[in-house]
């Protein structure tokens, strides 16, 4: 006889551990699993490379759905340092704020933080797209290679930092702008994937609210003139 | 034939002077490859005491002396289990030529120890021929993905490197060939930057937790190692104990780079010998020493080398420059294409410049077409079966039947400063200086 795959499957973090609830999602026999009482633990749902939908109710700790690769993860609550770090495809959704480094060095995939994120957001992005309903903190976008991250509130400073080919797009204001970051104009194909961005993430700015930023390629080079951008 | 007469400025030499004029000329630092090129307290400073009437040599041909080491097994699942202690240290693709990576695995595989990626990501060339293969998680996170973490055997959270520590990377452009560009998904063509701080986390608690989650990510199977280049080694040993390492490596500031500034090279950090006792101290303080293994590079040539720095109390080292070498670098039959790039055989140091006749720290085709894989391969084996070798006929005369057995009492020292940095006595004396006697 034939066995049924379970639709769903709770995983109470209160009794059972972190340990318990990865294995499970890296060999997962639901397609869909909500973890009750996180109380803050860290590595939740940290490598899940199958299509599964994790819906988190509650606080998050460090590197929650890290390098995330396929799955629909959800914290119902905020989340601690270096949420969806190093995401490979999937979503994760954050319907509070998420602490530093979210969404750093991805490669792919969406992170939406409906809250704000703190420093380093988007840190060394490799293709990731990022969206943070609120603020970003300091450090945003340091050394970003490749995505783009859009906040619809303000921007701490040195946003982009040494970027790369990252897009950044932001709402509200610019504490200020880190080295070889630039303003740049928005075109109308910058309008159009922002407006994809925005809905995908469930929000219903005007893209034309939104500034542009990215690389003035000045330092793709190391060269003694640029000595004061070091 | 130079006038005897002319005397050379020992603070102002050849080397400085030209030094000056370069800087003037260019107005940019010296960037290069290799080490630590200045004379410094070394193995060569080390002898063993043989066996006689006190101590029970092995006989050379006839008794064991084993070399075999497990690494990782304080939390993994599946730890490493090498045949031999001395392992291919970190060294990226795009530093090195896909051929020179395969090459590097292939011997290391052949006398079954293990190959380690760097800054750049895994290549299929590099898993394929790499029976045992530590996969790097550097601060650039350049290729880092969870499939090629799962095909790993070990993973090595990398702090810093000992040519380097507190820095940063640079690939200069010309090395950004297509593929590697695509691997750092970057431009092809621009500087690459490697970050000297890890993105994700700032300091040893941080550290903690993030050693867990590559764990988790990876379902409790491999051993994660921690490497720190050699500067406060006693305290950041401890730490990377503290924060859950398995191994710990430890890298002098004779270990290699790719591409570093000169200024950093010779002025930034310590010597392996300076860093390996008080790594042992660290270890045995928490009581972990054999149980979180150590490995030490920086400079490893020899078999001798590799002897002295288990007899320190190591559990493996690493090769890097010297692997390097074996295959082909700074090999005489290139001396005339040394020369026209402006250096010569035994002094080839531009790592970073992409113009290596030998093949090896290059993206050009044609050149990276010289260095064959298998050849190399056999090379790479042959050399770290002399090492071996080299290494079992210490520890016998020392009567030792297993590298690991060698211990300090094994050793004297020919300078104050390397009894003093490795805290064996001068030789002839009872004398370690600055242990109170």
């Amino acid at each position: 006889m034939a066995t049924v795959t379970p639709v769903s499957s709770k995983v109470d973090l209160s009794t059972s551990s972190v340990r318990a609830l990865n294995a499970e999602l890296h060999e997962p026999a639901a397609e869909a699993y909500e973890v009750l009482h996180p109380q803050g633990a860290h590595a939740i749902a940290a490598g899940v490379h199958h299509p599964v939908t994790v819906d988190i109710r509650g606080h998050a700790g460090y590197y929650c759905a890290g390098m995330n690769d396929g799955g629909t993860i959800t914290v119902h609550g905020s989340a601690g340092t270096g949420v969806a770090e190093n995401m490979m495809s999937g979503t994760v959704r954050v319907h509070g704020d998420a602490s530093q480094s979210a969404g750093a060095t991805g490669h792919g995939g969406l992170l939406v933080v409906s809250g704000s994120a703190s420093m380093r957001c988007g840190i060394s992005m490799k293709g990731i797209d990022i969206v943070v309903g609120g603020d970003i903190g300091p450090m945003s976008a340091f050394m970003a290679q490749a995505g783009r991250l859009v906040v619809c509130g303000d921007a701490g400073d040195a946003l982009g930092d040494s970027i790369y080919e990252a897009r950044i797009y932001v709402r509200g204001k610019v504490n200020s702008l880190g080295a070889d970051c630039v303003e740049k104009p928005m075109r109308a194909e910058h309008l159009s994937e922002l407006a994809g961005l925005l809905g995908a993430a469930g929000l219903d700015h005007d893209p034309a609210d939104f500034r542009r930023y990215g690389s003035a390629r000045k330092l793709y080079h190391f060269a003694a003139h640029n000595s004061d951008s070091y | 034939m130079t006038n005897p007469a002319l005397r050379e400025s020992a603070t102002f030499d050849r080397a400085t002077i030209a030094g000056i004029q370069r800087a003037a000329e260019t107005g940019v630092y010296d960037i290069r490859g290799w080490g630590a090129k200045r004379p410094l307290p070394h193995f060569d400073d080390l002898l063993f005491l043989g066996a006689s009437m006190s101590r029970y040599p092995l006989e050379g041909y006839r008794e064991r002396c084993d070399t075999d080491v497990v690494l990782g097994d304080r939390h993994a699942k599946f730890p490493l289990h090498l045949d031999i202690p001395i392992t291919i240290a970190g060294m990226s693709f795009g530093a090195l030529s896909a051929q020179a990576k395969e090459a590097l695995g292939r011997g290391a595989s052949e006398v079954g120890t293990s190959t380690t990626t760097g800054d750049g990501g895994m290549t299929p060339e590099e898993r394929g021929q790499s029976k045992h293969l530590v996969y790097q998680y550097l601060p650039s996170r350049y290729g880092m993905n969870p499939t090629d973490l799962r095909k790993a055997d070990a993973i090595e959270v990398v702090l810093g490197q000992g040519a380097k520590p507190g820095g940063g990377g640079m690939l200069l452009g010309q090395k950004i060939s297509e593929r590697v560009a695509g691997m750092r998904t970057l431009p092809a063509g621009i500087d690459q930057r490697s970050a000297c701080r890890h993105p994700d986390w700032t300091g040893p608690d941080d550290l903690t937790i993030k050693i867990v989650e590559l764990r988790e990510i990876t379902d409790w199977e491999k051993p994660v190692y921690v490497k720190v280049g050699a500067t406060r080694t006693y305290y950041d040993v401890k730490l990377a104990v503290a924060a859950g390492a398995d191994v710990v490596v430890v890298d002098g500031m004779q270990g290699g780079t790719a591409a570093t500034q000169d200024v950093f090279i010779e002025h930034v950090g310590i010597p392996t010998l300076a860093a390996i006792p008080q790594a042992v101290q660290a270890l045995q303080e928490l009581g972990v020493h054999r149980k979180v293994q150590l490995i030490v590079s920086g400079g490893i040539r020899t078999g001798a080398d590799v002897a002295k720095a288990m007899a320190l109390g190591a559990d493996a080292v690493a090769i890097g420059t010297a692997a390097l070498i074996a295959l082909g670098d700074n090999h005489p039959r290139y001396a005339d294409e040394y020369e026209k790039i402006g250096s010569a055989a035994g002094f080839y140091d531009d790592f970073q410049d992409g113009r290596d006749p030998a093949g090896i720290t290059t993206q050009d085709p044609e050149l990276a077409a010289r260095l064959d894989p298998v050849e190399g391969g056999r090379r790479i084996a042959n050399y770290l079966r002399v090492l071996t070798l080299e290494a079992q006929t210490l520890a016998r005369a020392c009567g030792k039947a297993h590298l690991r057995n060698l211990e300090p009492e094994d050793l004297v020292a020919l300078t104050i400063e390397a009894a003093a940095m490795a805290r064996v006595p001068l030789a002839g004396t009872d004398w370690i200086p600055g242990n109170g006697r």
